[in-house]
């Protein structure tokens, strides 16, 4: 059943667009997430539909109730705040019976309902503690309490994780998963952390500059991003420019120049119908790729190259190589198992033999102004490959 | 080794001059407490301990009268100035109009003009406008300059205001008025108070621009202080002046107390 549906949502400050012509509809019971780096709408819009916001066009709907002009207080919507946002001079206690108590719940419905909550949050003996008193994961467990107690259709959180350290969010992470379980309301979801998106969510919205990307379950935006964009935000990936030049059945051939005057060619299968002479751009996961000083056996569907080993980084997990194939850098993530390759460890400068599978291969019919080079990525190249894709509806 | 030295140099500098702050400041009150029980008409040296001039004090009428003006003044410009400041500090940073960056500005305008201006110019208004000088017109002047300061000391507190705790109270269903008694009221009321204690302090020991605006048959305490003085019954101011320090100092052991227990009762 369809929950809440934004219809063609924009907001514009003063000129800026912030949000652009997003139409959706999430599902009942959904766990929703909007992703994209800071300044893509994605908090605009969370407070479009909380009421902090009043949409320049379009219309919110929940259920079937428009509820566009609603102030905040009459929406059956609530909010996790990215700082809390917990009343200092309450304690915990009166901070989660705040919403009943303005709707005049009577008194012993109140603490019963309170011990509830606080008790699936886990925070029932810490009922008489201010909120300085308590830390900030706990901090974060109150918030939910205060929000949920009032049984909204929806619950919004925005960016909730942010302020807590990474043992403490994954950790949170899993908690928001069982709480989503439990109580089994609509949630929609707030980040910029592509990892915490993707592990919580059933279904993603990427934004960037007030749109929506693409929009899909996190295996489906992995695996088959719809733009360069999607590729590059959400996980890591290598995008290799090229021109089609031969289409088979199920196959097609892209040459991709190396930047050192010589090309190579890539197989990959096809989800989009190109034609000869297409520009386009291949996106390849850098844990798809195989890397081994051993020329490996040639099979009709395996793509081959030949490169060589400019650096090597010692991820704990994996290890991660920076290869160069002509003037292009190709990162290739290899996991620490000696089953399948000889013994010994790669080295700087070694030359090494790439391959994987031409499904790996994954065509995006858009081609990057400039092409991304590592030290960009290390840079904080997000920022810059964002400005590198053009965007006309910025004013 | 010179890095040392020059550090213990600060050190003994440091208890030189506080001493010598302390000494400075203290002393003199000391001194008066000590002499308000000597049994002498002026300060000439010990003449033995003595209550005289408390009870002379107590049966003097008109110290009693201007003690009673003096309260009555400073308890009402109090309330009023704090409710205005109240106002004055939320209209101020929460609403846009025009000329709020004039407002703003001349809110500093009392604190830095003499007292003398101040004091002056209110008496040439109410000479223009034809009302009488009394209690009306003190209380009005000392309003208008304790206005000020509330203003000044309430904004202050909001100005640290968290506005998402607004949003986060409208979001769980409050109205702008509960949000007013429930949120922001408890949580400028530290600001509310000082303003307050501020606002009373002032009033009771303006002197110059109370003289400027009572005119005759109206004394505050410090009024009929400079008077006496003027006159030489010079123990009697003595021993008011103790008690006065006294209460002062009851006021300012109380007022973390109150803070507590007005934030709680909230």
């Amino acid at each position: 059943m369809e929950e809440i549906r934004l219809e063609c949502l924009s907001k514009d400050f003063d000129g800026f667009v912030a949000v652009e012509n997003v139409s959706l509809s999430i599902q009942s019971g959904e766990l929703f997430s909007f992703l994209g780096p800071s300044g893509c709408g994605k908090t605009t819009l969370l407070r479009m539909i909380a009421g902090f916001e009043i949409p320049s066009t379009g219309r919110i709907l929940i259920g079937n109730t428009d509820i566009t002009d609603l102030p905040p207080y009459k929406r059956q919507v609530n909010t996790i705040f990215q700082n809390y946002s917990l009343f200092p001079h309450m304690t915990v206690f009166d901070n989660v019976a705040f919403g009943l108590r303005i709707r005049k719940s009577p008194k012993n419905e109140i603490t019963k309902r309170v011990r509830e909550m606080l008790s699936l949050v886990k925070m029932e003996d810490q009922a008489n503690k201010f909120p300085e008193q308590i830390s900030g994961g706990q901090k974060q467990r109150v918030a939910i309490a205060r929000a949920l107690i009032n049984q909204p259709k929806v619950l919004l959180l925005d960016e909730p994780l942010a302020a807590l350290d990474l043992k403490l969010r994954q950790h949170m992470l899993i908690e928001l998963m069982n709480i989503h379980d439990a109580v089994g309301i609509t949630f929609i979801y707030v980040t910029h952390d592509q990892g915490e998106a993707m592990s919580i969510s059933d279904r993603v919205a990427v934004m960037n500059y007030g749109n929506i990307i693409q929009e899909g379950p996190p295996d489906d935006i992995y695996e088959r991003p719809n733009s360069v964009f999607s590729a590059y935000f959400i996980g890591e990936t290598n995008l290799i420019s090229g021109e089609v030049i031969g289409i088979e059945d199920d196959y097609v051939q892209i040459r991709c120049p190396d930047g050192a005057g010589s090309s190579f060619n890539i197989d990959s299968t096809f989800h989009i119908q190109p034609t000869l002479g297409q520009e386009l751009t291949v996106s390849l996961r850098p844990e798809k790729i195989a890397i081994s000083r051993n020329k490996p056996r040639y099979q009709d569907d395996i793509n081959i190259l030949r490169g060589v080993i400019e650096d090597i980084l010692y991820l704990g997990s994996h290890t991660q190589y920076i290869v160069n194939v002509g003037a292009l850098k190709i990162r290739v993530f290899s996991q620490h198992k000696r089953v399948y390759f000889d013994d010994t460890a790669l080295d700087w400068e070694e030359p090494v033999w790439l391959f994987w599978h031409d499904t790996d291969s994954w065509l995006i019919n858009e081609i990057p102004e400039n092409v991304l080079t590592v030290d960009e990525i290390s840079e904080g190249g997000i920022n810059h490959y964002q400005r590198s894709i053009k965007r006309p509806a910025i004013k | 080794m010179k890095h040392c030295s020059l550090g213990r140099f600060f050190k003994g500098m440091n208890l030189t001059v506080f001493t010598l702050v302390m000494v400075f400041l203290y002393i003199p009150i000391l001194i008066l407490i000590i002499f308000s029980f000597n049994d002498a008409k002026i300060i000439t040296g010990w003449k033995g301990f003595t209550f005289k001039y408390y009870i002379l004090l107590l049966e003097n009428k008109t110290i009693l009268e201007a003690f009673r003006n003096t309260m009555l003044i400073a308890g009402l410009s109090t309330l009023i100035s704090t409710i205005l400041g109240v106002l004055g500090a939320l209209g101020l940073e929460y609403h846009k109009f025009n000329g709020r960056k004039l407002f703003s500005a001349l809110i500093y305008v009392p604190l830095v003009i003499p007292d003398i201006l101040m004091g002056v110019s209110l008496a040439l208004l109410f000479n223009f406008t034809r009302v009488n000088t009394g209690m009306l017109t003190v209380l009005i002047a000392h309003i208008t300059f304790c206005v000020s300061y509330t203003i000044i000391v309430i904004r202050s507190r909001l100005e640290g205001f968290d506005y998402s705790l607004v949003e986060a109270a409208m979001d769980l269903g409050a109205k702008p008025a509960t949000i007013f008694w429930k949120i922001k009221f408890p949580l400028i009321m530290p600001g509310i108070i000082a303003a307050a204690l501020l606002a009373f302090t002032l009033s009771i020991d303006d002197f110059i621009i109370t003289f400027f605006t009572s005119g005759r048959g109206f004394d505050t305490l410090p009024i009929y202080v400079e008077g006496a003085i003027r006159r030489g019954t010079i123990t009697t101011i003595n021993s008011l002046s103790t008690i006065m320090i006294g209460l002062t100092l009851l006021l300012v052991v109380t007022t973390k107390r109150i803070r507590k227990i007005v934030i709680s009762s909230l």
